[in-house]
């Protein structure tokens, strides 16, 4: 496996997010309580925090797949645009930040009864890339699975299916990366390539957002930690701070 | 990306997904096969008796078929949160919607295929020289009810008790668009057959009006 095959296309300005008092509510659970935070472009930020403190429907607002109950929602970049506004422009504006959006959630996102090539290709489509065939084959290479290009996600092991979740949120070279406890299910070998494959984006200069509550080596890429319990945000070292203290209190992962 | 290029793109990934494991066609095919069979025990199958009630019965197995069919079209995205891959692409909710009502067309399409002639066998009666003009029926009621199956198995894969609620929403709302498409058949196998412009229009405009809800109403049909 090589840390190459995707990028950030070079040219790009990466992605801001701004949450400006951002409520959610399920129900009579509110799992997010008026947290504002303003990320910035290039920044890599730990988000932590245990089980159920909200880091997961934080990131699933940030990727636009559900809207605050409250607040507002902002991305910035070379071009300002508004995540949370309605259509503007026959709705382009919001499609072109889900342009600049990867994700790996908790799920993998996958169809397991189509090949890691076929699901590659799928999304590769839908995104509107270009030269689909090249970025398939070099994403597979990049994560280590072209041998298995033509197996059917679903007889793949948990490793093997987390790693294709990552070549596919990472396909499209997205400016704004989520991760929701990406190293879930990696092996060592998969530990290693995501750490790799994550410290060249942060070189290149991809705004990566990040939620674990274990100790990983990619944890240790973090340019700022933010804590939350309970829906708010109860630390954060800031941009230009010193995430270390915060990340020190993380237990080792396993 | 334009609607319909997404729709396409979404619409091989459904037909591929379903021709590789089969699992719902054989059901589906299988189940109506046996409606068919059984209903023609319910009668002596005379051409006047056959006339009279065969087409409300062609198009109840198709309705059953259509309900086993369209209940999973949303429900199988629900395996690996695959929906949310979907949403998180820049295509419009309205293509992914389409591109399963295509889907669903498709495979209602093809079982219909199977049963027809086999409710032509089965009940003696004889589609030859209406053939063309019962294609058209079929179009046209098999699209209202894909249309508004696949918005309300949209609807229902968020509930918990999904399997009865498809269903018990979708009857009612489907009951006009039966009623039509049920009379314009009979018109077909009459001894006088004859395609009714009435029957035909309400069918259409049925289809029209239920996409224009559903290119409306779309993003809320497939957000969270």
């Amino acid at each position: 496996m090589s840390a190459r095959g995707t990028s950030t296309p070079s040219g790009h300005q990466p992605l801001g997010i701004s949450f400006e008092q951002v409520e959610k509510r399920f129900g009579s659970l509110v799992a997010l309580r008026k947290v504002s935070l303003n990320i910035r472009s290039g920044e890599f930020v730990a988000l932590l925090g245990p089980n159920g403190a909200g880091k997961s429907t934080l990131l699933r607002i940030a990727a636009l797949l559900m809207n605050p109950s409250s607040g507002q929602v902002q991305f910035t970049g070379a071009a300002e645009c508004r995540g949370d506004s309605g259509p503007q422009d026959g709705g382009r504006t919001r499609e072109d930040v889900k342009r600049s959006i990867g994700m790996v959630g908790h799920s993998i996102l996958l169809y397991d009864e189509l090949s890691a090539a076929e699901n590659l290709t799928l999304f590769a489509e839908l995104y509107g890339l270009d030269d689909v065939s090249r970025r398939v084959v070099g994403a597979l290479e990049a994560c280590g699975l072209a041998s298995r290009s033509r197996g059917l996600v679903r007889t793949f092991s948990r490793g093997m299916r987390q790693r294709l979740a990552i070549a596919r949120a990472l396909l499209h070279g997205p400016r704004l990366l989520l991760l929701d406890e990406p190293a879930a299910g990696l092996d060592r070998q998969g530990h290693l390539w995501m750490g790799a494959t994550l410290a060249r984006l942060r070189d290149e200069g991809c705004t990566v957002l990040m939620s674990t509550h274990a100790r990983n080596e990619s944890v240790d890429l973090a340019t700022r930690a933010v804590s939350l319990l309970a829906g708010r945000i109860e630390e954060d070292s800031g941009p230009g701070g010193d995430p270390r203290p915060l990340l020190a209190a993380l237990r080792a992962e396993a | 990306m334009t609607t319909a290029r997404a729709a396409a793109i979404l619409l091989a990934k459904e037909l591929r997904l379903e021709f590789r494991t089969r699992e719902l066609l054989n059901a589906t095919v299988v189940f109506s096969l046996i409606v068919i069979v059984l209903f023609s025990y319910t009668f002596e199958p005379t051409a006047a008796e056959s006339r009279r009630y065969g087409p409300g019965l062609l198009w109840i197995a198709f309705l059953f078929a259509g309900s086993l069919m369209l209940h999973p079209s949303f429900a199988r995205e629900q395996l690996n949160d695959t929906l949310d891959a979907l949403r998180m692409t820049p295509v419009s909710s309205f293509a992914i919607l389409l591109g399963k009502m295509l889907a669903n067309f498709v495979f209602l399409s093809l079982s219909e295929l199977v049963l027809v002639p086999v409710f032509a066998v089965l009940y003696n009666l004889s589609l030859s020289g209406v053939a063309g003009r019962l294609i058209i029926v079929l179009i046209l009621g098999t699209s209202g009810l894909v249309i508004t199956g696949t918005v309300f198995s949209a609807i229902a894969a968020h509930a918990r008790m999904r399997e009865l609620l498809l269903p018990l929403l979708l009857l009612p709302i489907l009951a006009p668009l039966l009623i039509a498409a049920v009379e314009a058949t009979a018109l077909l196998l009459a001894e006088k057959p004859a395609l009714d412009p009435t029957w035909v229009t309400f069918l259409g405009g049925f289809d029209i009006v239920f996409l224009t809800a559903s290119w409306l109403l779309c993003d809320f049909l497939v957000e969270e």
